[in-house]
């Protein structure tokens, strides 16, 4: 399922260009405005949250094409074990780690 | 000429030092980058390069995973754009402090500002710790970006040779999941994330990998739409 080789480098460049603008915006626009419009800060605070989330929950819930909310679906056991690892160490390598290994007890033990 | 050198060298190495905490949780996100990738079937120039270009994880991760499923490049572009909007946040902070650097740095060192190098450096700044802005920002993120470059070809050759059964791709929601506390701090927060994930969860079957799209940006107008009826009247 490998997507079209130029297709692809042309996505890293657009993103690159992109993201490049966004991180050098207020070096040119300072002078002309001086901080973000305070209604644009309060919606980019939202944006992380809301694609994070909506990138996780289907891969957790959703097990071919349809939604399992329940026990048998151990990568909803092993998200939920991660987040609560995430929420009280606030540490990747340990929230990974914990969400691996309970879909491995799971699937290769139990 | 000797001590101009020297002085560099003196805030590279702080910056570096600086940065140490920031390299070493590079290292298991590149990996997971790289996994990622593997599991897309990107080839190992085209995920360093979106890393080296790039440098900023969740829309890789993002722009990742939609080519993985075929989603159009204007979609892929654009997810991944949003993303990273928030970086305007982060330059409008730092600006201010590169205003005394020439024209080309002020062109460079936007381009390392990833969150944690982004804190670091205001920080530094704030203090007028550095000599040169410049060199302490290099020294504090290229290591990073070293890191990341190398960090993503690794975890690809890696994740290519593990067997399916291992699920190693699930180590992405796990990244997005350590992530993703950071960001949720109140209410209107919290509120963007349960609607966007539950109606990502609804549309997951819409073409060009639009679900994720649509689903951030209900997400958002219900965390700001939250946030403003919880304001009530301040101003």
């Amino acid at each position: 399922m490998s997507a079209a080789g130029p297709l692809v480098w042309v996505a890293v460049v657009a993103i690159a260009l992109g993201t490049w603008a966004f991180r050098a915006s207020f070096v040119f626009l300072f002078g002309y405005l001086d901080e973000v419009p305070p209604w644009v800060d309060r919606t980019l605070r939202f944006i992380p949250p809301a694609i994070i989330a909506a990138i996780i929950l289907p891969r957790l819930l959703v097990v071919d094409g349809s939604v399992a909310i329940d026990p048998a679906n151990e990568r909803l056991v092993a998200g939920a074990a991660a987040f609560l690892v995430a929420w009280y160490t606030e540490d990747m390598f340990a929230t990974i780690a914990a969400g691996m290994v309970v879909l491995w007890v799971i699937v290769f033990l139990l | 000429m000797a001590s101009s050198t020297e002085a560099r060298r003196a805030d590279a190495l702080a910056g570096l030092r600086d940065g140490l905490p920031v390299l070493l949780g590079t290292v298991p996100y590149a990996l997971v980058m790289g996994v990622a990738a593997a599991s897309a079937g990107l080839t190992v120039p085209q995920a360093a390069g979106l890393s080296a270009f790039v440098f900023a994880g969740l829309s890789q991760l993002a722009a990742v995973d939609l080519l993985g499923q075929g989603a159009s490049v204007v979609v892929v572009v654009s997810t991944a754009l949003i993303i990273n909007a928030r970086f305007a946040m982060y330059s409008a902070s730092i600006a201010p402090h590169l205003e005394r650097l020439g024209r080309a740095w002020r062109w460079l060192c936007p381009f390392f500002l990833i969150g944690p190098v982004y804190a670091v450096a205001l920080s530094a700044y704030e203090d007028d710790r550095p000599a040169h802005y410049g060199w302490y920002m290099l020294g504090l993120a290229v290591p990073s970006w070293l890191v990341w470059i190398g960090g993503t070809a690794v975890g690809l050759v890696l994740g290519a040779g593990i067997p399916e059964e291992w699920q190693l791709g699930f180590a992405v929601p796990l990244v997005f999941i350590a992530i993703v506390t950071q960001f949720i701090d109140d209410l209107g927060t919290v509120v963007a994330a349960v609607v966007a994930g539950g109606v990502s969860v609804g549309v997951t079957g819409l073409p060009f990998g639009l679900g994720l799209l649509v689903a951030g940006v209900v997400g958002i107008l219900a965390g700001a739409v939250v946030e403003r009826a919880g304001a009530g009247g301040e101003p």
